[in-house]
Formats: structure tokens, C-alpha cells, sequence
């Protein structure tokens, strides 16, 4: 193997730790000021999804449904008639799988602007267990025609992604999570859906992140640098429409490539990636995500690395990937 | 002053364009569009306060109506073509490929007069509600109508807006139910029986009428009346009582037009019994 100098885009360092629905709830509040078209609803889990501010400064524009999605999304859809943008609120189970055939029918295929915001997604949901944990929402959200669908990475691009999907008009599906997590990307970073970034250069290897695993990501680049290896680490900020261009240019590249995400294996960023590769030019790909399994109770640290979603997972998946180029 | 006699030709041609429709593409729903041919008529040709044939999705400054048991296309298609927001020619193409009289009404192909795709039962109730927040947002002072199947009343999302639209006094939406005790595998009592659906609404905090849905001066005074009743804190239904296959003797009193379409001799049947009055398409 060539060893070559890994060379540093931007050195990521964490300013602290904060929620991703946190970077939700407080894009909402801001977005709530500047445009009076927004409104958000919620399904019970305003404390939750951190919808508190919004509702407190906006109450006629604030509007509880109660436990029940499917009215919700209902709703959703009716008030975007109205020239109104509204935000649903809940977790991203009931966000996703419990009200698929709602979103299809009365959001997707009826083309209204209805913002899907869906916290505690994944295992990091932690010690509510896999009842909670959905891991195939990604899935279902990005086989709806027309969905856009959004998944950053930390507090500070939550929050700008919020500001991003009320711009775009469509329906989208924006997904964050629950726990605590490094705060690293820039405060007031613009945010433009569609595009992946690549927050490092590498020759090696590329690993392509989504979510709470691109910090992951950049942790495992450092171990591999130790290691003599240049991983090209890239988030993959949007699951649809995929940023091709960029995805492909890294690969042309590094000629093989690691996908990471909190997700299942099926549907999810890998396949996806897999998907495009493979009408375009197949590489060497490992894929680091769970395994066609449900998840459990237990610490997001905890199931993160029992799941093997992690720096480690990363590292081991990318030296793997090499030596099949 | 309403010339019912008017509608009432006007219903006779929607009646004809219906099973028209359903016959030349051996595929529709001629029963519950027959048995709403009357409301729909009056509330495009006479109730609604509506722009047409403009038509602007956002409906700001008129009435919107929604169809929720999508299947019932072909009474609304033809209300809609027949009010002008798009060609009555356009009919022919009712459930053909690349139509945008799709067989469930859809937004997709931006027929005009059409906000909501609907088909899969149960979302309609919602989506209204939602567009009736939307109007008291945009302080529109105009109505939300929806028009339900009976059997769709078993779907749980149904109960979901209910009780929303009772708790939250969504009282600019006027929600209407198919009430002809019919659906595909038989009758809604053997099927799976409502029970007494006045008095479940009405313990969801809605004011629900009764009226005979194929009386169409007994509905215009019912529809105005709950039009006086709006904004007053509570969400209104009227249950109409109707006869599915209504206007065709051979298609009354059975389940079993529901979702069949008639063949060329039954077709000639069903239209010596429907004077032709606006010309067919």
C-alpha cells in the first residue's frame, strides 16, 4: 500500500456537546421569527422535540394534536393549502413507519410543502429499546418520490438545516436524534440540501457518514492517519437527492469506500451509496451500519458500540476496504 | 332564490356522465357516484362560494371542498367539468393512461379543482381540518367541506380528526358522510357495523344533522343552515341518508354497483332512465 500524507481540510475540534433536537427546536424558534407561514404541530413531544420556544412565542401557530400522527400528517397536508409551511414534531418512528401510508398518499403524492421532523431516530434513542429505536426510516422516506430527505450531523447543522428545508418547496424528511453529541461544524453555517461535504481529504479510502457518524467518521480518520491511512471523510448531509458529483469524484479517488450511518443496513446511506455505484463505477465497499437486526435497551454509548457503529467499526471496516482495491 | 329544478337537470347529466365514464373504461365506481350525484351538484352549482373555473390551489377568499372516499371519482370529475374547470371532453379520459382524471383524484397531474390526493380512506377529515386551521390563520372567513363514505368511518384516522375537530372547535369545517349503508363486501351492518354514528360524533363534540342526501331542497336548507351555524365553536356533520346507485332502478338497493361497471346493454338501460340535459360529453 501507498502511504500518502493525509491532507487537512479543516481541523474539526469540538466547541461542546449538544442534542441535534435541540439544533431543531432552536432553528424553529428563529425560523418562527422571520417567516409568520411557519407553523409546527406536535404529536405530545413538544418537551421532546425542544418545540417549547416555538410554541411559547407562537401559540396561534403552535398547534398539539395529541397522540395521533396520522392526524397529524393529515393536518400537515391541509394547512399547506393555505400557503402556510407547517413542522410536525414527534419521534421518528411515529414520524416514519406509523404513518408511511399518510405521508405517501396526502404529502408525497399530493407534492405538499410539509416539513418532517423526526427526533431520537436510531439506537441512540437509548434505554426506551427498540420499540423506539426505528433504524428503517431513511428507507422508507427516501423510496417516496419526490421526498427530499436530510440528515445532518450536529447541533449547529440541525439548526441550519431547519432554516434550509423551509426555503425548499417540497416535502422533506428531516432526521436528528436524541442524546448529547460533539458540537463541531461551524455556528451559522449556510446549509444547502443536496450537498455533500467532505470535511477531509484523503487517497486511501473514502468513508462517506451520515448523522452521529461523522464525528465517528472523523475520529476513525485520525486512528487510520496513525495507521498509514488517508481516509477522505465526507457527510453526506442528504440522503436525496445524493450528491453524485462529489460522492463519485472521492471514489475516482480513493477507489474504495466505508458508508457509516445509524441506520439498518437495508435502505439506508450504504445501499444507497451501493445503488449508485453500481450504475456508475463499483468499488470495493464495506458498509457500517446494523446488521437486519432490532435494537435494545441500554446507553446510546452502549448500543453504539455493542451495534459496532463507532470510530472502532469505522477503522476496522476501512482497513478491511483497502486491502480488497 | 335556488332553481332546484335547474340542478336537478344538471344532476340528470352527472348522472349520465357517471355511468358513461365507468362504462367506457369497464372500470369506476358507479354506486356512490350516483347515490352523491345530487350534493355535488348543489354544492358546485349552487352552495359552494368558489372562484370557478378559476382555480388557485391555495383556495384563499372561497369554500373548498375535499373528497375524501376518492373513489367517487366520476361524480366529481364530472361536477368539476361540468363547472368549467376543465374540458367536459376531458371526461373520455376518465381512468386512461396518461389522464389527469386519474382513477382516484389527485393533485399529481394538476387537474384543476383538485387539492388533496385521495383513495386510500380516512385522510380526508384531517386534511380538511388542516386547511380549516390554514383559513382562520389567513383570517379567511370562508368554509372547509368534506364528503366521507360510511364504511370509511372504520378507519381510525376518522376518529383521530373527530376528536380533534371537537376538542379544538374547529367550527369553519363541515363535514358531510355517504350515509347509504353499503360497502364493497356487503352491508355496512353485516360488515362492520357503525353503531349509532349521530350519537358517537356528537360525544366528540360535533353538531350532527340528518337529512335525506337525495332530497336535494332538503340538503340546500340543511348546508345553509349549518353555514349560518359556523363559527360558532363546534365542528358540523351532516349525515346524509342516500341511496347508492340512486337515478338507475337496476343499480338501488344492492352493494353490488359499488365498484362494477355496467356492459353495453346495461348502459343503454341506465341512460334511458337519465334524460340527457346539458349534452353528453
Amino acid at each position: 500500500m501507498v502511504i500518502t500524507e493525509n491532507k487537512e481540510m479543516m481541523k474539526f475540534t469540538i466547541q461542546n456537546h449538544k442534542d441535534t433536537r435541540s439544533g431543531f427546536g432552536d432553528g424553529l424558534f428563529e425560523l418562527g421569527q422571520d417567516n409568520e407561514k411557519v407553523v409546527a404541530l406536535c404529536a405530545d413531544l413538544t418537551g421532546s422535540l425542544k418545540m417549547d420556544a416555538f410554541a411559547k412565542a407562537f401559540p396561534e401557530r403552535f398547534f398539539q394534536i395529541g397522540i395521533a400522527e396520522a392526524n397529524m400528517m393529515g393536518i400537515a397536508a391541509g394547512m399547506t393549502i393555505g400557503g402556510l409551511i407547517p413542522f410536525t414534531g414527534t419521534f421518528a418512528n411515529f414520524s416514519t413507519g406509523r404513518v408511511y401510508d399518510q405521508i405517501r398518499q396526502s404529502i408525497a403524492y399530493s407534492g405538499k410543502n410539509v416539513k418532517i421532523c423526526a427526533s431520537h431516530a436510531g439506537l441512540t434513542l437509548g434505554e426506551d429499546g427498540a420499540t423506539h429505536q426505528i433504524l428503517e426510516d431513511i428507507g422508507l422516506m427516501r423510496m417516496l418520490p419526490g421526498m427530499t430527505v436530510v440528515v445532518p450531523c450536529d447541533y449547529n447543522q440541525t439548526k441550519a438545516a431547519v432554516k434550509a428545508i423551509a426555503m425548499h418547496n417540497g416535502p422533506v424528511y428531516l432526521r436528528f436524534g436524541r442524546p448529547k453529541v460533539p458540537n463541531f461544524t461551524p455556528a451559522d453555517q449556510p446549509f444547502e440540501i443536496g450537498k455533500a461535504l467532505v470535511y477531509q481529504e484523503g487517497v486511501d479510502v473514502s468513508i462517506l457518514a451520515t448523522g452521529h457518524l461523522v464525528w465517528e467518521a472523523l475520529e476513525a480518520a485520525e486512528i487510520l492517519t496513525e495507521k498509514g491511512i488517508a481516509a477522505e471523510v465526507i457527510n453526506v448531509t442528504t440522503i436525496k437527492p445524493l450528491d453524485e458529483a462529489t460522492i463519485l469524484a472521492s471514489l475516482n479517488k480513493t477507489n474504495c469506500v466505508v458508508t457509516a450511518e445509524e441506520h439498518q443496513l437495508f435502505g439506508g446511506l450504504g445501499e444507497t451509496i451501493a445503488g449508485m455505484l453500481m450504475q456508475n463505477t463499483p468499488y470495493p465497499m464495506e458498509i457500517v451500519a446494523v446488521k437486519d437486526q432490532f435494537g435494545q435497551s441500554g446507553t446510546p454509548e452502549q448500543l453504539m458500540k455493542h451495534y459496532q457503529l463507532d470510530a472502532a467499526a469505522i477503522v476496522k471496516a476501512s482497513e478491511k476496504v483497502v486491502l480488497r482495491k | 332564490m335556488t332553481d332546484f329544478e335547474h340542478l336537478k337537470r344538471i344532476a340528470s347529466q352527472v348522472r349520465r356522465d357517471i355511468v358513461r365514464m365507468v362504462h367506457a373504461r369497464q372500470s369506476g365506481h358507479p354506486g356512490g357516484s350516483l347515490g352523491c350525484a345530487d350534493l355535488m351538484t348543489l354544492l358546485y352549482f349552487d352552495h359552494l362560494r368558489i372562484k370557478a373555473p378559476a382555480f388557485e390551489m391555495n383556495g384563499l377568499g372561497e369554500d373548498i371542498f375535499f373528497l375524501s372516499n376518492g373513489h367517487i371519482s366520476p361524480v366529481f370529475y364530472s361536477v368539476l367539468a361540468r363547472k368549467g374547470y376543465f374540458p367536459i371532453s376531458e371526461l373520455a379520459t376518465f381512468r386512461a393512461i396518461e389522464s389527469r382524471l386519474q382513477g382516484h383524484p389527485t393533485t399529481h397531474e394538476g387537474l384543476p379543482g383538485v387539492r388533496i390526493s385521495s383513495g386510500s380512506l380516512g385522510q380526508g377529515l384531517s386534511v380538511a381540518i388542516g386547511a380549516a386551521n390554514a383559513k382562520k390563520l389567513n383570517k379567511d372567513e370562508h368554509l372547509v367541506y368534506v364528503l366521507m363514505g360510511d364504511g370509511e368511518q372504520q378507519e381510525g384516522q376518522v376518529w383521530e380528526a373527530a376528536m380533534y375537530a371537537g376538542s379544538k372547535k374547529t367550527d369553519n369545517l363541515i363535514a358531510m358522510i355517504d350515509y347509504n349503508h353499503k360497502q364493497i363486501d356487503g352491508p355496512v351492518d353485516e360488515v362492520m357495523p357503525l353503531g349509532d354514528l349521530k350519537a358517537k360524533y356528537e360525544a366528540f363534540g360535533w353538531s350532527v344533522f340528518e337529512v335525506d342526501g337525495n332530497q336535494i331542497e332538503a340538503l340546500s336548507e340543511q348546508l345553509e343552515s349549518c353555514r349560518k351555524n359556523a363559527f360558532h365553536g363546534f365542528p358540523q356533520l351532516i349525515l346524509m341518508k342516500t341511496e347508492m346507485g340512486q337515478g338507475v332502478d337496476f343499480m338501488m338497493g344492492t352493494h353490488k354497483w359499488h365498484g362494477v361497471a355496467p356492459n353495453d346493454e346495461q348502459l343503454e338501460k341506465a341512460l334511458s332512465q337519465l334524460e340527457e340535459t346539458l349534452g353528453d360529453y
